[in-house]
């Protein structure tokens, strides 16, 4: 059988392995959030200033919040059996599409703060543990330890401060010039510059978590007799570094990348809302809000199948650097 | 005599606060197969990075000289070091298991070498590599080349590592207990392929091992450490049979006979007692705390190896009474 084709079986059957996992993350998602006091028709009715028990009751009755929980779940899940993600009557349109519509502004936001997060965090971790104990190490170790601890939508305010407002550099918020009529390169290069401080907030935290997994990697390898081997070639420092030692600390650092997905996209939540960034983050918030659940149920959905997805190329990469690894 | 291929003139290496080796001096000949003996901790490996200049982080040559083919290599830089290492200065490790990068194939481990040292196309170096693999004796080397190590047995994977070494024509190749991970039919076999290519190649062959029954057969002269010290020195006939360092001597009655029509049923194993760690800031033989023979002239300095015989040396002051007091004069 060829490699391509084990592949594939392979992510077909982890496919559908995952699918209890869903479904339980969906239940339990559901009787979650029943938890949570209010529902739609009391936000509607505050909003609108005037209701009466009557209009409520109607209201109710349209959206299905009058049957009992179980049954709303059962009429749930058999709409999701159908394919179907449900209506949402906020914005008066089909939840699939109104996911569908912000999935690919989400999916851009994340791919870039993983790119962030991957290549400075990796590059910080491979300089600390170079120097290790010496000042550039102690340096980074600070930067390091101030990126954990400083909560992700403060540092997104200060950035959106100094390069926004100060400096006048990058756009404050939203996901391009409305009206510029820009086209072709110019809209690409429009969207990259509103993608920058909102990837980097996002990616911070990372960062931070990446450089401290690669500097402990990095020096384990480096104690590794296959590195003295490369040394007794008369291999450079950086070739040894590079093809040697950092190649190998790859393996723990990648697999423990994957384990993040779910961490970013939960932080994608708060970096969407600051930077007003047209995400699925930022729907779930307002869903939230709104007592929404049709919308947040598919947006939670959605991000479970994600983080999935996530995990299983996370595999098939860790299969890619590590002969050792077979695909099963 | 021609200039020897390797001089090492009082070699110390220190540790913030221990000094492994001490005034260590041996040679090695071009074509000889010199063995290194000694118990575990007596500074054998040290030495042999010491020779590559690839000792770890705290350690350092404090003293003496590596005089390789007429140059000092303590005085060498580091880049000038690296155009030494692998090609005409290889050097094998104790574990082959863990000794060759497990994300690169075979090939591109002898390749990488080839291509560093010997200005060699991509092309040239595979066929090239594929040839080492069949001088090493790896069968099959056009499929085995492409393999990861994990595929390889232990004694295949150290002459994979052979391989490397010798890719660059040594003039010198260290093997730091190159058979003690494998098990002994393979240890014979690594062995004559390593004899074998020390004669087709021409190279000098420095033998690190604790295998007393290695040496008798494929070394052409024995040091024996102590301690950081060289306690003796002779052919291994003489140290095998008529040693005169106690040392070596207790050595020789903890290890199996391997001489024809004996056997370990013959005789007990006597152990040496005490341990390497007694030598621990001792003033004179290190070997005094554990030394049956020890006299109060042993308490006075490390002893220096003094011409028992022409081509034995032994550090011994009850040996040597005289030497021993020159010493101290
Ligand atoms: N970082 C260190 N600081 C102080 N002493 C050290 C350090 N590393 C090694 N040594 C000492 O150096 C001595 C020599 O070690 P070496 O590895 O050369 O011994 P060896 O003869 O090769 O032993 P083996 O047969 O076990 O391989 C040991 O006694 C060890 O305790
Ligand atoms: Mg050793």
């Amino acid at each position: 059988m060829t490699s391509a084709r084990r592949v594939l079986k392979a992510l077909v059957r982890n496919g559908l392995a995952a699918i209890p996992t869903v479904l339980a993350i969906v239940i339990l998602n559901f009787f979650l959030l029943q938890l949570a006091p209010g529902d739609a028709a009391d936000v509607i009715a505050g909003e609108s200033g005037a209701a009466t028990e009557e209009s409520m009751r109607q209201l109710r009755a349209r959206l299905g919040l009058d049957l009992p929980v179980v049954a709303q779940l059962q009429a749930y899940l058999s709409n999701l059996a159908q394919g179907s993600l449900g209506f949402s009557p906020r914005y008066n349109m089909p939840v699939a599409d109104l996911i569908l519509q912000r999935l690919p502004q989400t999916l851009m936001l994340l791919w870039m703060a993983l790119g962030f997060a991957f290549v400075l965090g990796v590059t910080l971790g491979t300089v600390m543990a170079l120097n290790a104990g010496r000042w550039p190490d102690r340096m980074i170790s600070v930067l390091t330890l101030l990126l954990y601890s400083v909560p992700g939508f403060w540092i997104g305010l200060m950035l959106i401060v100094l390069f926004s407002i100060k400096l006048g550099w990058l756009p404050s918020g939203g996901a391009e010039t409305i009206a510029s009529g820009f086209t072709g390169l110019d809209l690409v290069l429009d969207r990259l510059r509103h993608m920058i401080l909102p990837a980097l907030t996002l990616s911070l935290f990372f960062i931070a978590v990446y450089a401290r997994l690669t500097r402990a990697a990095v020096m384990e390898v480096a104690e590794q007799d296959f590195v003295r081997t490369a040394r007794a070639k008369g291999l450079s420092g950086f070739t040894v570094g590079f093809r040697h030692i950092l190649r190998n600390a790859l393996l723990p650092v990648t697999t423990l990348a994957g384990m993040h997905i779910g961490g970013v996209l939960g932080g994608a939540v708060v970096v969407e809302t600051v930077f007003s960034w047209p995400g699925l983050g930022r729907l779930a918030f307002e869903a939230v809000l709104r007592r929404d659940y049709n919308v947040l149920l598919g947006v939670l959905l959605l991000s479970s199948f994600l983080v999935i997805i996530a995990n299983m190329m996370v595999d098939l990469l860790q299969a890619w650097l590590d002969p050792r690894i077979e695909v099963r | 005599m021609t200039v020897p291929l390797l001089e090492v003139h009082d070699l110390t290496i220190a540790f913030p606060a221990a000094w492994p080796v001490r005034n260590l001096s041996f040679s090695v000949a071009g074509g000889e197969t010199v063995a290194i003996v000694g118990e575990s901790g007596s500074g054998k490996s040290l030495t042999a990075l010491a020779l590559m200049r690839l000792l770890p982080g705290a350690a350092r040559i404090s003293s003496g000289r590596i005089d390789f083919v007429g140059q000092d290599l303590v005085t060498f830089s580091e880049p000038a070091m690296r155009k030494v290492r692998g090609a005409r200065l290889a050097m094998i490790f104790q574990e082959p298991m863990t000794s060759l990068n497990p994300v690169l194939t075979i090939g591109a481990q002898i390749v990488d070498v080839l291509r560093l040292h010997e200005n060699l196309s991509r092309r040239a170096a595979r066929a090239r590599a594929i040839e080492l693999l069949d001088l090493v004796r790896v069968a099959d080397p056009h499929r085995r080349i492409d393999d990861y190590p994990h595929r390889l047995s232990g004694g295949m994977r150290q002459r994979v590592m052979i391989a490397i070494a010798v890719a660059c024509g040594p003039r010198l190749l260290i093997a730091d207990e190159p058979t003690t991970a494998l098990d002994v039919t393979i240890q014979a076999q690594v062995l004559d392929l390593l004899d074998g290519l020390r004669r087709d190649l021409g190279m000098g062959l420095l033998l690190i091992t604790h295998d007393l029954s290695v040496v008798g057969q494929w070394a052409d002269r024995v040091i024996v450490m102590y301690a950081g010290c060289k306690v003796e020195e002779g052919v291994p006939d003489v140290i095998l049979h008529r040693p005169r360092h106690p040392y070596t001597e207790g050595l020789l009655a903890a290890s199996p006979r391997t001489a024809e029509g004996s056997s370990y049923r013959d005789g007990l194993l006597r152990e040496i007692r005490g341990s390497i760690a007694s030598a621990l800031g001792e003033q004179g033989c290190p070997f005094r705390p554990r030394c049956p023979k020890a006299a109060p002239a042993c308490t006075l300095a490390p002893p220096p190896a003094v011409v028992v015989q022409p081509g034995h040396l032994a550090a011994c002051p009850v040996l040597n009474p005289r030497q021993a007091r020159d010493a101290v004069a």
